[in-house]
């Protein structure tokens, strides 16, 4: 009996999964109508639907991140900045007009993901290349991000009017699911299919675990990490494209604002660690999902926006303790006197 | 002579130097460039100091910290969230302002005491720590107010705006008027604290075993050193310099809100790695750091002195320096490197 609860818990989607069961249970007592799904106009209303919608973009961000950290103990936290260079590249690329856009659709979404790569390759070759600190290498780009975006918006919120632009993020006609989903499940079966089929994912975990000795075992390390840091821009870009499709406008102050804070706790939620090595790409999509709900019904529970990174901070905090090795050691040395206790006792 | 000085100047000062020379070779760029708009004035100068106090501060602790090895993304928010509090209870709670002020700093010791426990103790990865001490403060911050509320307590703007004068460095300008350059009390304490840190470091067994314990983690251990306690101490202190640099910032300012010193964790980890800090620990110094501010107020003042170019180039700049400095000390260590 034991022995399979340890397994049960000890299973890597343990943790993501209950936390989201959790919060769904919490939510049905809140609001009865939690999971009442109404069809309208063809397409699927209802706050499971909107949770998935929602969720979608920081699932995008949470693969890219889960490969950033494996390969390399540290996080990229300019991905909603990246987002926002995205954005603004897309959005003034294709330009206000109502009737036509400045150029094809493809070439604009594809230049927009082409400054997410560039974003990507410029943090990939400070932390592969001159091997700093992932955070403080992508804090450049974390603060420059913005900046960045604001000139290419020259300082204003550049609206795409036309109307085929919002499909992105909002619905195919006569299809019932929101497109951000598709886009996500695909990108996500794409990843697993590459990671799987090729031994890339074995040389991420490798990587991650002991950069030195992927490295002596002929592993390019170096290449490696860079690929996840360029694959991480990607990500980022296919969000933030997502993200502007949502406003049809490019908001470079807003967009994509806190969602790296999200992106690490969908990672570390998901029952990878952030000290790096094997991942989980489902345990961080289950994450992306379960972070969505919990700040859905913390909106629900009429939580403004600026005010959400309060609890988020504290279930990182508790997210991280829980996985500390001094923590646990801690903890089992706890465990670890009772009996002596009960034998002095006895 | 030559050889004295090559022995003086190792490694570790190199940084320093090339920081301090750039110093002066960019405010000598901008006396000439932007002669005719004052930028070779006293007052210019002073400038540097008056707008930056709350910057030089929390410099100063993001250094100590990041000798330790270690690293503070929080100090922003921290800031932001001691503006308001202070506006926030001197305008709707009439406390007095230096009961406030007392309130504040000491918030910070516990914040910085919170930060500390949880990574000299349970050694949690300082990054996420404090990137979640970042968002804890911000949302805080909100939870305040989402107003803009401007501080009007008499107290508070009698500190605020009580000018020290140099008579000695008066100038005349054009219509005859004597222009005596003055500073704000803010740069005194931000002065203050820099020479007190200076002197810590250099001279206290605390100061030393932080060098040890970023340096080498084990042999410090080895030393006998308590490691954790010198790390759990220096997260305080600087818990302690971010709310009083949130509190000149607030002299500065007079104001809080939620956005404020957004980006400024940024400005203060570029101030010191410019200042020849060294991002993988053991090696730093204050002096530096001040350098990295002053060089940071200089491109803010050339952004504004220019007039036609945006704020957000000052982000983009330093970011970019910042980038540029952390590949200078890449280079350097691999140079070390290979010598061995």
């Amino acid at each position: 009996m034991k022995k399979t609860l340890k397994k049960i818990t000890g299973f890597q989607l343990f943790l993501p999964i209950v936390a989201l069961i959790l919060v769904l249970l919490f939510n049905m007592i809140k609001t009865p109508d939690f999971f009442k799904i109404t069809v309208l106009n063809g397409t699927l209303y209802g706050f499971m639907i909107d949770i998935i919608n929602r969720a979608s973009e920081l699932a995008i961000l949470a693969i890219g991140m889960t490969l950033v950290v494996a390969s390399s103990a540290g996080t990229d936290i300019s991905v909603g900045a990246v987002s926002a260079v995205t954005a603004a590249i897309i959005c003034f690329s294709l330009g206000p007009d109502q009737q036509n856009y400045q150029m094809p659709y493809l070439v604009g979404i594809l230049l927009g993901l082409l400054g997410g790569v560039l974003c990507g390759m410029w943090n990939g070759l400070l932390v592969a290349k001159m091997r700093i600190q992932p955070m403080v290498a992508t804090l450049i780009l974390f603060t420059a991000g913005r900046g960045i975006s604001q000139l290419i918006c020259s300082g204003q919120i550049i609206h795409v009017e036309k109307e085929s632009y919002r499909i992105l993020g909002s619905f195919i006609p006569k299809v019932p699911l929101p497109t951000p989903v598709f886009v996500a499940a695909a990108l996500a079966l794409v990843t697993w299919l590459v990671l799987k089929k090729t031994a890339l994912g074995m040389y991420i975990q490798a990587v991650g675990i002991n950069r030195r000795a992927g490295r002596l075992i002929g592993i390019n390390s170096q290449l490696i990490i860079f690929m996840t840091y360029v694959y991480c821009g990607l990500c980022s870009g296919i969000a933030g494209a997502i993200m502007s499709s949502r406003i049809a406008a490019c908001d470079a102050n807003n967009i994509g604002l806190n969602i790296e804070l999200d992106a690490i706790l969908a990672v570390a939620l998901g029952g990878n660690s952030l000290g790096g090595g094997k991942f989980s790409l489902l345990g961080s999509i289950i994450g992306a999902i379960t972070i969505q709900a919990l700040t859905t019904s913390l909106y629900a529970m009429h939580v403004t926006a600026d005010q959400l990174p309060i609890y988020k901070a504290i279930v990182v905090v508790i997210i991280v303790t829980l996985q500390s090795a001094e923590f646990r050691k801690w903890i089992s040395s706890l465990q670890g006197k009772r009996p002596v206790k009960a034998k002095a006792a006895s | 002579m030559i050889n004295r000085i090559k022995e003086k100047i190792d490694e570790k000062t190199y940084l320093l130097i090339i920081t301090i020379l750039m110093f002066i070779a960019m405010y000598g760029a901008g006396m000439i460039i932007f002669a005719d708009k004052g930028f070779a004035k006293p007052q210019m100068f002073l400038n540097l100091f008056v707008n930056n106090a709350g910057l030089i501060v929390t410099a100063v602790g993001m250094t100590m910290v990041m000798i330790t090895g270690g690293i503070d993304i929080s100090v922003g928010s921290v800031i932001g969230l001691t503006c308001m509090m202070l506006a926030y209870m001197m305008e709707f709670m009439n406390v007095p302002a230096f009961l406030a002020i007392l309130i504040v700093l000491v918030f910070g010791i516990l914040f910085g005491s919170v930060q500390g426990f949880l990574i000299a103790y349970l050694k949690e990865q300082p990054f996420i720590v404090t990137l979640a001490g970042m968002f804890f403060c911000r949302g805080l911050t909100a939870v305040i107010s989402s107003d803009m509320i401007n501080i009007s307590n008499a107290t508070f703007l009698k500190i605020a705006q009580a000018k020290i004068y140099f008579p000695f460095l008066a100038t005349v300008n054009k219509k005859g008027k004597v222009i005596t350059p003055f500073i704000y009390p803010s740069v005194v304490i931000a002065l203050i604290v820099l020479v007190v840190i200076y002197l810590v470091l250099k001279y206290t067994k605390f100061g030393r075993a932080i060098y040890a314990v970023g340096g080498n983690q084990q042999s410090a251990l080895l030393m006998g050193l308590n490691v954790r306690s010198t790390k759990m101490k220096t997260y305080v202190l600087n818990g302690f310099l971010a709310s009083l640099g949130g509190v000149l910032f607030a002299l500065n300012t007079c104001a809080g809100f939620v956005e404020q010193g957004r980006g400024f964790e940024m400005e203060a980890i570029a101030s010191a790695v410019i200042g020849g800090t060294l991002l993988t620990g053991g090696v730093g110094n204050v002096i530096g750091s001040l350098f990295g501010v002053l060089i940071k107020g200089t491109i803010e003042s050339f952004i504004t002195t220019q007039g036609t170019l945006s704020s957000w180039w000052t982000r983009i700049v330093i970011s970019l320096l910042l980038a540029f400095f952390i590949v200078l000390q890449s280079i350097f260590a691999s140079i070390k490197s290979k010598n061995r």
